[in-house]
């Protein structure tokens, strides 16, 4: 893609959520970091608000994916069956999983 | 309104209705930056009231002519979900504030709900200022690890067979769920409709209201 954003996952794809601590406007919840999901659907492409949020132009725009979990993925147990949390995540924190 | 009575007091001077010592320090730090903005003149107290105007004629009202009308609209309904802000503007909402809109249709079978865990992301231009509950911790952590138990406290039996999707909106969407037509409202008319479309059934933790008419 022309602005720099490379579309590196698919619906249906495993992702892992990087474990990743660092400071800044991080748009990617605590609670999903280093949890196993897949992508449900790519919502396209945003200037970076890692960047944006402190003045600065925000590329490359990076992809946004809707990442889903199941709940029991994320907190061990799960109220329904079928229960997700579905989350929306920016492509670099996002690595391939099994 | 009271904030619209509070900055008009403040941009006035006369701080001593509302000594600023009793002001939490978020709220002592905004009116600080708000005197600094007139002082320096970078906006005027005019835009400041024309701003909080602008904000609070943003109403669940334009969400619930959404629902309403792609509950009486297949072909609307379709257009709604396919592209929101075209159907928006045909509606005459202005959406343009929002940078990308989703719309979550609800089944017999899975039903959504929407929290922002990070701060108090919001359609606003569809639903105006978020509720006080939705900006709390105490939701903000428990839609995402006891969504049932809200649902619960919001007077909802969700039935364990139906998939609960909870819609976490972090970046760059913003969510509106568009509930199920409440059973035996067949016969009633858009406006009547309309009435039944709660801000909180759009955002996901409650059904509409039944028809309250019968």
């Amino acid at each position: 893609m022309s602005d720099g954003a490379q579309m590196r996952f698919k619906p249906g794809d495993r992702v892992r959520v990087r474990a990743e601590d660092r400071p800044g406007h991080i748009r990617t919840p605590w609670y999903v970091r280093g949890k196993t999901g897949w992508i449900e659907k790519i919502q396209g492409d945003f200037l970076n608000p890692e960047l944006l949020a402190y003045g600065r132009d925000g590329m490359p725009k990076k992809t946004l994916y809707l990442v889903a979990f199941n709940e029991a993925d994320v907190w061990g147990a799960s109220q329904g069956p079928r229960d997700k949390v579905l989350v929306d995540i920016y492509d670099h924190w996002l690595d391939p999983a099994a | 309104m009271s904030e619209s009575h509070d900055s008009r007091q403040a941009a006035q001077g006369h701080g001593h209705e509302h000594p600023r010592h009793e002001l939490s320090y978020y709220a002592k730090r905004i009116y600080a930056i708000r005197d600094l903005l007139l002082e320096k003149g970078v906006i005027t107290e005019n835009d400041i009231q024309r701003q909080i105007e602008y904000q609070e004629a943003r109403t669940p009202v334009n969400g619930a002519k959404l629902v309403a009308r792609a509950w009486t609209d297949p072909d609307f309904k379709s257009r709604l979900i396919a592209d929101p802000k075209a159907a928006c503007a045909e509606m005459g909402i202005d959406a343009t504030a929002l940078n990308e809109f989703v719309v979550l249709e609800n089944t017999e079978n899975a039903r959504h709900m929407v929290v922002c865990t990070l701060c108090s992301c919001y359609p606003r231009p569809i639903l105006g200022r978020p509720p006080d509950w939705y900006k709390s911790f105490n939701y903000r952590q428990r839609a995402v690890n006891d969504p049932r138990g809200v649902m619960r406290e919001f007077g909802l039996m969700l039935p364990d067979d139906v998939e609960l999707r909870v819609h976490d909106s972090t970046a760059d969407i913003r969510y509106l769920v568009l509930p199920l037509r409440p059973k035996g409202t067949e016969n009633l008319s858009v406006a009547e409709l309309e009435k039944l479309v709660t801000r909180d059934s759009m955002i996901g933790v409650t059904d509409p209201l039944p028809d309250v008419a019968k």
